[in-house]
């Protein structure tokens, strides 16, 4: 037997949880067969999941690391692993390997600063983590904004959650959108993008994005037209990865890997790769 | 050396591109050796000039670049087919795989073309610049002072030495003479293991498959091979695949790809032109050709635009399967 | 220095496999070399390389990771490795020895990838000194010295001779064991003048990298050149199989039935689904896919590792590429060569 210890070799997760958050999104809690988590992380941080003959894929952990009894994952089903996952039982067991990535500067240049979170879809399972761990730790940090938005009110991931716990948090500020009117919804309907520039929010903040790729785009020319310089912004990237380390090659933006030198990055930094994201 | 120059084959591209009848010249790229060439679309005439190339290294097959650069590219473009190519070039329009009003087709006689790694096991490494004379190829390098001096006859590519016709079945215009179709040696290799016994036959085809590193050159540029979406990249099909996992898998991914074009392959022999590792992978697609040349009756693939293939054809002549089971029997 | 006839060089194949397996290359039946085990009767080739590179050793192109068994809703993880033997690699060009400095800054840096450092530790190169360079070898431009290979021991072949000198310890030791006679080193002077006055008569010999390196993203990456480097690139893999560099990888499950196999094998970046995800790809063309494999070889390589190009000059893509497209067009298109 080998000693040297093997990134590449996963340890056994089970599910002891499964919630139907939306259609088609899964929030699924994972502790070790001995009940514990299965590693620490910071927020932002990502996992390998894996169920053997389906295969792996990486997920943004969307607990806090203030949770330290187990970890969740907040997932879209949209191809094999995570249609597999979909369909798992409570008991089911799985692989886990991580924490891969680096995980946003909560404890450097957030402290202090109001915080402006802003998602779309399933995009807030990563942000979702960081704000948690902001509420945790509330006094090391200024006002939180939250604007998050989906395709229509059961769409909207951790719904209770944000109801119940977030809007009613003392100094945070939620501001919820669907993209269509809809019976019993009399919040705010619209896209993301346009809900941020109708809040005109002032540019004193520190912004966290996470969302589709054409919903990034557009926040990010609003928050610009409020006067957001881009080292105040910062997202979480995902593209395609096997290795989660930096080695099997194909989730690299020029010479950074999204796995590895990522999946956070500040919009200043994504500015001097090349546009293949 | 080919009969037809460079300089024929340059000015009819430069005028058919100045009279405006065509907007690209799909053709041979100068290399850095004299024998790497590169298949590329010329728009200019400077650029045709200075770098179009024909010489016995122009071995690539242009018509399945047909397929994408007729999508991608605005206006006719003019293509030079050699007589094998032709057949590519009219199995893919009886595929409906490209539109034949985008192309203007130019036939070139061709003297057939030398396989590098001959010239290689005679002159040695270290070319610095190759010349044509007559029957001869002239080689320089860097080790030598005098030129060396091959027979061109003796490099030619194993598919030229089979060449089963001279004779274009395809163009818009011809250059220079036209030829033959040829009775060609190129089921001999065939019926040497035909003749072997099964385990000896499992044996060969073992030993040369093991070699295979999957890099589907093979595969990419076949005339045949022109599925938007093949069964070997697509993870829903349970055979998608990089590696050869295992002796199984190697062998399946060529077996499958040669029942798939069994019918529609030419045998251009391009697949074991690319072969970095010399695999005799047309010998698979001759095998094909020979029995169903011998079950249903002659038939060459691209010979004629339209023409049903025997395989997906039927016929109240057509052989019995049980003949079939026989047949290969004995 | 060291000095052996070349006349019994396979006893000194055979004392060197008594304590370890001995690759080296050898020529197949089509008359290609191949790194092959060496027995008696196996012959050492007289090609200047192999046609895939010795990465295999370290990087097998097919290796098996791991192994679960599954029951019910449970699963059984079983690390099926098992501890590499000692190994001897003979032949190994100046190139292909470089070839594991790059492939070592990917695999041996944190979080080390401990499947290849445990063949690495295992294996011992013997390098030859180049005699005879091809027309596609360009291993100069990357500051390499072809008649002076490294790796645990160099070898220099002359006419009838060979001249043996250790680098590291493990090369002492084996070479101790070899009982050679020891000489003086004005053969292999000569032979190297020899050697060094072809390499400069190669016809890529003034190859260089000027226009590469790791800053060069932006003045690189929209340049309109690639689209005609790649316009008839088949998006085959075979560039980056024969590559001794080319390190990409993929994980893939295995079902045999009674067990589930995870296993590592070689990727391509020129393969359509390289980037493929279930919502998206980040390189949809040819054109994409195509100057990644460049751009990772001569800036975004040299970005993350000190300068150094993650291509090492040894002219296999450049002979194997089906359409005679490859790194030194490339390098002579966008470059600052004339």
């Amino acid at each position: 037997m080998n000693t040297r210890p093997e990134t590449l070799i996963p340890v056994i997760g089970v599910i002891t949880d499964v919630r139907l958050d939306t259609p088609d999104i899964k929030t699924f809690r994972v502790v070790t067969p001995d009940g514990k988590k299965a590693f620490d992380h910071r927020p932002g941080q990502c996992a390998m999941l894996s169920i053997p003959g389906v295969g792996e894929a990486m997920f943004s952990i969307t607990s806090s690391p203030t949770n330290t009894e187990y970890m969740e994952f907040s997932i879209k089903k949209c191809g094999c692993v995570t249609e597999w996952l979909h369909q798992a039982e409570v008991g089911q067991q799985i692989t886990i390997r991580g924490p891969y990535g680096n995980p946003f500067p909560v404890d450097d240049e957030f402290v202090g600063k109001n915080l402006l979170f802003i998602a779309g879809g399933v995009g807030l399972a990563p942000l979702r983590s960081v704000i948690n761990y902001c509420r945790h730790y509330r006094s090391k940090y200024g006002t939180i904004d939250i604007v998050y938005g989906s395709r229509s009110k059961e769409d909207l991931l951790q719904y209770r959650e944000i109801i119940e716990e977030w809007a009613t948090d003392e100094g945070i500020n939620v501001h919820l959108t669907i993209d269509r009117e809809q019976e019993n919804w009399d919040g705010h309907v619209g896209f993301v993008p346009n809900y941020v520039k109708e809040l005109g929010f002032d540019t004193n903040k520190t912004a966290v994005l996470c969302g589709p790729p054409i919903m990034i785009k557009f926040t990010l020319e609003g928050l610009r037209s409020l006067g957001f310089e881009k080292t105040q912004m910062y997202t979480t990237l995902e593209l395609k990865m096997k290795c989660g380390v930096g080695k099997c090659g194909r989730c690299n933006v020029g010479s950074k890997y999204v796995c590895k030198d990522g999946p956070v990055f500040r919009f200043d930094e994504l500015d001097e790769l090349p546009d293949e994201y | 050396m080919q009969k037809i120059t460079r300089d024929v084959l340059v000015s009819k591209a430069i005028s058919l591109l100045e009279d405006g009848n065509v907007s690209h010249v799909l053709g041979w790229r100068k290399g850095e050796f004299d024998y790497d060439i590169t298949p590329s679309v010329f728009s200019e005439k400077e650029d045709i000039e200075n770098n179009f190339v024909w010489n016995d290294f122009c071995g690539a097959n242009f018509s399945k670049y047909l397929v994408q650069k007729t999508r991608k590219l605005e206006g006719k473009i003019l293509v030079f087919l050699k007589p094998c190519d032709t057949y590519s070039f009219n199995q893919l329009l009886t595929e409906h795989r490209f539109d034949r009003d985008n192309v203007y087709a130019v036939g070139i006689p061709c003297e057939g073309m030398a396989d590098i790694s001959k010239v290689k096991k005679i002159c040695g490494e270290g070319i610095s610049s190759i010349d044509f004379d007559g029957d001869n190829i002239l080689v320089n390098t860097v080790y030598e002072d005098a030129p060396i001096v091959i027979d061109a006859k003796s490099v030619l590519s194993e598919r030229c030495i089979n060449c089963k016709s001279k004779k274009h079945v395809a163009f818009d215009e011809l250059i220079g003479e036209e030829g033959e179709i040829i009775e060609s040696g190129r089921f001999d290799e065939v019926e040497k293991l035909e003749k072997m016994t099964p385990d000896e036959r499992f044996e060969f085809w073992q030993s040369e498959l093991s070699k295979c590193i999957r890099c589907n050159a093979c595969r990419d540029v076949c005339p045949a091979c022109t599925c938007e979406k093949c069964v070997f990249d697509n993870p829903k099909s349970g055979v998608e695949n990089k590696a050869p996992a295992n002796s199984f898998e190697e062998k399946m991914f060529h077996i499958i790809r040669a029942f798939h074009v069994a019918g529609r392959c030419t045998d251009c022999g391009e697949c074991s032109r690319v072969c970095p590792q010399d695999i005799p992978l047309h010998l698979l697609n001759r095998k094909f050709i020979k029995d169903i040349d011998n079950f249903y009756g002659e038939y060459q693939a691209g010979a004629e635009v339209g023409s049903r293939a025997p395989l997906v054809d039927y016929t109240t002549e057509d052989v019995e399967p049980s003949d079939i089971f026989e047949g290969r029997n004995g | 220095m060291f000095k052996s006839s070349l006349n019994s060089i396979n006893e000194i194949f055979a004392k060197i496999a008594e304590n370890a397996t001995l690759y080296l290359p050898s020529d197949n039946k089509d008359g290609n070399a191949v790194y092959t085990k060496w027995e008696n009767g196996v012959v050492w080739s007289n090609s200047l390389n192999t046609v895939k590179s010795p990465k295999d050793f370290f990087f097998p192109q097919v290796e098996d990771m791991m192994a679960f068994k599954t029951e019910g809703k449970n699963i059984e993880i079983n690390d099926i490795r098992e501890e590499s033997e000692d190994f001897v690699v003979f032949g190994v060009r100046a190139c292909d020895v470089r070839s594991f400095d790059i492939l070592d800054r990917v695999f041996l840096v944190d979080p080390c990838d401990s499947y290849y450092a445990n063949r690495r530790e295992h294996g011992i190169i013997i390098s030859v000194a180049c005699t005879k360079p091809s027309e596609t070898c360009f291993c100069k431009t990357f500051d390499i010295d072809a008649t002076n290979p490294g790796g645990d021991i160099t070898v220099w072949k002359t006419e009838d001779s060979l001249y043996w000198s250790a680098n590291t310890d493990r090369g002492r030791e084996l070479l101790s064991k070899l009982n050679l006679e020891e000489c003086g080193d004005e053969a292999v002077n000569e032979q190297k003048a020899k050697t060094e006055a072809i390499l400069n008569k190669l016809p890529l010999a003034n190859l260089n990298t000027d226009g590469f390196g790791g800053d060069k993203t932006d003045a690189l990456f929209d340049r309109p050149e690639w689209k005609t480097l790649s316009e008839s690139c088949l998006g085959c893999g075979t560039c980056t199989f024969v590559c001794p560099t080319c390190q990409c990888y993929d994980i893939k499950d295995f079902n045999t039935g009674n067990q589930v196999i995870r296993y590592r094998c070689w990727d391509s970046c020129m393969y359509s689904d390289f980037t493929k995800m279930a919502h998206g790809n980040n390189r949809l063309s040819q054109v994409e896919r195509f100057r990644q494999r460049f751009m990772h070889k001569l800036v975004y390589y040299p970005a993350n590792n000190d300068g150094i190009f993650g291509c090492a000059g040894c002219g296999r893509c450049v002979s194997k590429c089906p359409i005679s497209m490859n790194i030194v067009k490339v390098m002579k298109t966008l470059g600052g060569n004339d």
